[in-house]
């Protein structure tokens, strides 16, 4: 299967998971500080800053990117209860 | 004899002038004692909604509970017309400041309604209802109604993600919302009139704003700028156009404590708080607390639940970097006096904060588990698995409590080495 190897810089652990897992699944085990409350991608509790290898996530749904708008996050911003890792580096940070 | 502000004039009610151009056109309720069931007050409250007008026509800022709409109108309509009013501005989405909008909404349909960015999905669950038009705002926009204009400062978490204060410039009189509010009634209205209402608003700053003091210290950078301010004119309570500067100070003032110890140089703080029926739990927090110490910079504490008061562990607890809870399991959960504590943390910001959970037990052990749940839910980080020990610690166990408090403590040093790790072999 796919892996992606996932750096949370703020804890300075990376992690290779399967593609498709969803970044909240993995940043809770570790513990990064990235923060999390609805966790179905409605309330942008858990925006969190890409800042390498936006490709090598999933795109952003509609409903995602209309949270991330209403939260007026940046534009490396995404979810990280609804980005799902899809292969090679990413790294990514809390706001 | 204290000036009396004439609410009511031959039965009817009367709105209150803050200047020539500015009226309150709120509502007492002097009957409450307690709201939005966690806040307690013992004199009630006031729903604070004030008319501005301008020479291009009328801006209505906040309105009221709805079952307090008769006055809101009443007084209203005593300044203006409905037909005059040009904007409608919500600075707080609650419904004790939104319930008359709709009937307000159908009596000045050409009203414009201004709200915060962060408002809108918020305002469509509140009135459910599709049809309303209004106007998001951000920090530094500005509606103009002539010779008067409104600025928009957005502050959000103060208290709600909505949050944001209205600045009438010529007049220099701030419309805070909840910030600098207080539940407090008190016919006479104005700060240099009423009685003592410094205990209301300390205590509601420490139950409404002191969990997003960060979010006040940076709504406290856009409003000192304005100072010297006239006047604030805050959603509840009394309005303060005496020295409403000391208002803003006592709010850095209250913001400051936690900002300092969390950006300080000094050590990191770590607090062990357990309980234990039989001794094994105290045994293995005793030798966290004693591996914990061995890393330089970490000030470690250890705290038996048995013997202290929930108020003061939470005031301790806001000013931690590093929380771990020791607790046996007893038919399947955690205990009691474990579920105390972790209930009574609202009040205070707990976001990354660090976590872990430790704990004896005689056949299941859920306890741990379930406590890590409940750091992770109030934001907590817990990057190492809770320890679980099987009632009476061996040695090997407690060495291996003496290395889990090691850990946790270089963790919230900063100093573990860069790691990977492969999800597999994540629990």
């Amino acid at each position: 299967m796919a892996k992606a190897s996932i750096t949370f810089e703020d804890i300075n652990i990376t992690v290779s998971a399967p593609a498709g897992t969803r970044i909240i699944e993995i940043s809770e085990k570790v513990g990064s500080g990235i923060t999390y409350g609805c966790r179905e991608g409605d309330c942008g509790t858990c925006i969190m800053k890409v800042t390498d290898g936006w490709n090598n996530l999933t795109e952003p749904s509609v409903l995602e990117d209309k949270v991330l708008r209403e939260n007026m996050a940046g534009k490396h911003n995404r979810l990280a209860c609804q980005a799902q890792v899809l292969s090679g580096k990413i790294s990514v940070k809390p706001v | 004899m204290s000036k009396v502000p004439q609410l009511i004039k031959d039965g009817q009610v009367q709105a209150v002038a803050l200047s020539e151009r500015v009226h309150w056109i709120g509502a007492l309720d002097p009957t409450l004692r307690t709201f939005d069931i966690i806040l307690k007050t013992a004199n009630g409250t006031s729903y604070n909604a004030y008319a501005v007008r301008g020479s291009e026509g009328v801006a209505i800022i906040d309105t009221v509970k709805e079952n307090f709409a008769g006055d809101f109108f009443a007084r209203l309509e005593t300044v203006a017309r409905y037909d005059e009013i040009k904007v409608i501005v919500l600075n707080h989405l609650e419904p004790d400041h939104t319930g008359a909008l709709p009937e307000l909404m159908r009596r000045a349909p050409q009203a414009q309604l201004y709200i915060s960015q962060k408002a809108q999905s918020m305002l469509k669950a509140l009135l459910k209802q599709d049809e309303f038009e209004f106007t998001p705002v951000m920090t530094g926009d500005q509606v103009t109604l002539g010779d008067r204009s409104l600025e928009f400062f957005h502050t959000p978490y103060l208290h709600w993600p909505d949050t944001q204060c209205t600045y009438l410039p010529e007049e220099r009189i701030l419309f805070s919302g909840d910030v600098f509010g207080c539940h407090f009634c008190d016919l006479r209205l104005f700060n240099d009139e009423v009685g003592d209402f410094r205990f209301s608003f300390e205590y509601y700053y420490a139950h409404i704003m002191r969990p997003f003091k960060e979010h006040v210290n940076r709504a406290l950078d856009l409003i000192e700028p304005l100072l010297p301010i006239s006047q604030i004119a805050p959603a509840h309570g009394p309005l303060l156009r005496d020295q409403p500067q000391r208002y803003v100070h006592r709010y850095r003032e209250l913001s400051r404590a936690v900002q300092q110890s969390e950006t300080g140089e000094g050590p990191k703080t770590l607090l062990i708080f357990y309980i234990s029926s039989y001794g094994n739990t105290r045994r293995m927090a005793e030798a966290i607390y004693e591996g914990a110490m061995t890393v330089n910079n970490v000030r470690v504490s250890l705290f038996d639940l048995e013997g202290g008061e929930i108020a003061p562990f939470v005031d301790l607890i806001e000013g931690a970097d590093g929380l771990l809870f020791g607790t046996p399991t007893i038919n399947g959960d955690a205990v009691k006096p474990v579920w105390d504590l972790l209930s009574s943390l609202a009040v205070v910001n707990l976001k990354t904060k660090l976590g872990g959970v430790f704990g004896s037990y005689g056949w299941s052990g859920e306890a741990v588990k379930m406590v890590e749940d409940r750091l992770r839910g109030l934001k907590l980080r817990v990057p190492i698995p809770g320890l679980r020990v099987k009632l009476i610690p061996t040695e090997e166990e407690i060495r291996n409590c003496r290395e889990f408090g090691l850990e946790l403590a270089r963790e919230l040093t900063g100093v573990r080495q860069s790691r990977v790790i492969d999800m597999a072999d994540l629990a």
